[in-house]
């Protein structure tokens, strides 16, 4: 412990005093891959990824069970090696620079955990301990992050009392003790319930205000369209779309408002009042009026327009577009079906 | 919050791993080790009441079919026990391997700055630890029974040391099981496949002089017997030179075979 340098103030000069950067590293990217390629026997789990995550922002991965979504983040941080292609992250090169590029990064996932027997303090403060902190300030780090993640009270339990989403947010907490510069975030909320999902979600936007670039794979558009900024689409290890999110959604069409009518005879005259206004709508089956809107803004005005016309609305709600649709936009045919590749993930 | 505490964060990426950092990782891993055994007390019954429970059982209910007396049998079967306490240990180490690369927190470990080699001592070092618990609860229910220490507090030590020399071979197989079959239930039930015949093929329970030709020159290479032989020489006195050096040649010979094994298995599966 008496070797321990002594740790600059929070966020001083990491620019500047950072290691030699590797020559491939392109300025203001925290992560670039090229050209991943990873077998498992006869299956290609990626079959050359390339993807780019920019310093500060957050890329979601998005794709099916069995795309190669949780086999490239393993390649990302050390836990396994590509056949071929390279990536660095903060700098680093996964193959040659792995101590380093571990010190830069962390992880949550569905594969990475915590021990279940120990208490949430408990595991908290051993890995600040193995992250090189003083006993004092692991305790600390620990103390700090279980406030941040409402778990204070659960402190002390065993982590196999918490709830799914306790368990989640001591996961988050546990990939931030270091101040990780990357996050990595595997699908952080598959199997979670909707209020669930919603605190993780928080969390994450929270740590994203902080300034930290995030790695976040998902099957969910949804998930997607609120954590990130920019998007990489994989199907079958391979990038089939990559971009903004904007740019995307108006590659597949953004959200939905679906206007449920008080008078379902009036549906018609409510599509043509607004196609006066320049806004197209159509009529569904579900007897719903669907207006296909690119932000809340125009939500607004669709509403105003049916209330100022005396219309009667009895409902309404948004729909983002599901994955299946994404991809039926982007490849003109429906997700891949879950087959052996979801083993080798 | 960014300021209640500073972590040494990526301008110390470059910094070498130390020697008084792996001894600090070592250190942490035990202490979650230690924790572990202490949340789930019953991983303590196999160490603790599985001797107990054979010596009582063997003492009372055959001891005077055996020896004669129960006293004679005592000094027989109990220093053979204490001996293969080291190997009970030893497969621990494989089950808690096992359970840590199922459930992840294997990976979450490999994302950190450590060596790799630092989860495995950590798991051996507790383990250790454990068998301070096991050999004094041992050796005093033994006494409360009315086991003699005929060389001594020496000759138990002894006794005790040559145990864990020979677990600590048998370490290697435990990670190699631990790293191979697919879940803990899986290591132990194969471990105990093992270990069973070995333990009852030998002269733990029963003098081999009684026993059939094959079995008698299966017990007669068999390593279990020469460790029981030495255990209980090394506590009743007796000739020791022989059984002690076979157990020695026996906890090298099974190092230098399976230690390099055990290592790049380690190596491919972490």
């Amino acid at each position: 412990m008496t070797t321990q340098t002594a740790p600059a103030p929070n966020g001083s000069g990491q620019q500047a005093s950072r290691a030699p950067r590797s020559h491939d590293a392109g300025p203001g990217n925290a992560v670039e891959a090229r050209g991943i390629v990873k077998h498992f026997g006869a299956t290609k789990a990626l079959d050359g990824v390339d993807l780019t995550v920019r310093q500060g922002t957050v890329l979601g991965v998005l794709g099916p069970n069995g795309a190669g979504k949780t086999t490239l983040i393993r390649i990302l941080s050390t836990l396994l090696k590509p056949d071929a292609g390279t990536a660095v992250v903060g700098g680093y090169d996964v193959l040659r620079q792995p101590r380093q590029l571990r010190r830069t990064i962390g992880l949550t996932g569905q594969y990475a955990s915590v021990d279940e027997l120990l208490s949430g303090s408990e595991n908290l403060y051993l890995i600040g301990r193995l992250l090189d902190l003083p006993a004092k300030q692991a305790k600390a780090r620990a103390a700090e992050l279980l406030e941040r993640f409402s778990l204070t009270e659960a402190a002390g339990r065993p982590a196999k009392t918490y709830s799914g989403g306790m368990r989640r947010r001591l996961d988050l907490a546990a990939s931030m003790i270091g101040r990780p510069r990357v996050l990595y975030l595997d699908e952080p909320t598959t199997g979670l319930d909707p209020r669930t999902r919603n605190e993780v979600w928080e969390e994450v936007q929270r740590m994203v205000a902080d300034g930290a670039t995030v790695l976040l794979t998902t099957q969910y558009m949804e998930e997607a369209e609120q954590l990130a900024t920019d998007l990489t689409v994989i199907d079958r290890g391979q990038v089939i779309a990559n971009g903004s999110v904007d740019g995307l959604k108006q590659q597949v069409g953004g959200r939905t408002l679906q206007v449920r009518p008080s008078h379902p005879a009036e549906l018609p005259a409510m599509a043509a009042c607004l196609a006066e206004r320049g806004i197209s709508a159509t009529v569904t089956d579900t007897g719903l009026l669907a207006v296909p809107i690119t932000d809340d803004a125009q939500l607004t005005v669709v509403i105003g327009v049916l209330g100022g016309r005396g219309f009667g609305i009895a409902g309404i709600d948004t729909a983002v577009p599901s994955l299946d649709e994404v991809f039926l936009a982007l490849t003109g045919r429906p997700t891949a079906p879950q087959t052996a590749e979801e083993a080798v993930r | 919050m960014s300021t209640a505490t500073t972590v040494p964060g990526a301008e110390f990426a470059d910094r070498r791993i130390g020697l008084t950092d792996h001894l600090r990782h070592i250190g942490a891993l035990t202490r979650r080790n230690l924790m572990r055994i202490k949340a789930d007390p019953e991983s303590m019954f196999d160490a603790l009441l599985m001797p107990i429970i054979f010596t009582l059982l063997f003492v009372y209910v055959f001891g005077g079919a055996i020896s004669g007396t129960q006293g004679a049998y005592k000094q027989w079967l109990i220093p053979g026990l204490l001996g293969t306490t080291g190997m009970n240990l030893a497969m621990a180490v494989g089950t808690g391997l096992n359970a840590d690369l199922k459930t992840g927190v294997m990976d979450r470990f490999r994302t950190l700055p450590i060596g790799r080699a630092s989860v495995l001592i950590g798991k051996v070092v507790a383990e250790a630890c454990r068998g301070l618990v096991a050999y004094t609860v041992l050796i005093a229910f033994s006494l409360v029974i009315g086991l003699q220490l005929k060389t001594g507090i020496t000759g138990v030590l002894a006794a005790v040391a040559l145990s864990l020399v020979f677990g600590m071979s048998l370490v290697w197989i435990s990670m190699l099981l631990g790293l191979t079959l697919d879940n803990a239930q899986a290591v132990q039930g194969i471990g105990m496949l093992v270990l069973m015949p070995l333990q009852f093929g030998s002269s733990i329970f029963a003098p081999p002089s009684t026993m059939p030709g094959w079995l008698r020159a299966f017990t007669r290479y068999n390593p279990l017997s020469n460790l029981a032989d030495a255990c209980r020489h090394l506590i009743n006195g007796g000739p020791v030179a022989h059984s002690v050096t076979m157990v020695l040649l026996w906890s090298v010979a099974i190092t230098a075979v399976t230690a390099p094994l055990a290592v790049a298995r380690f190596r491919k599966v972490t």
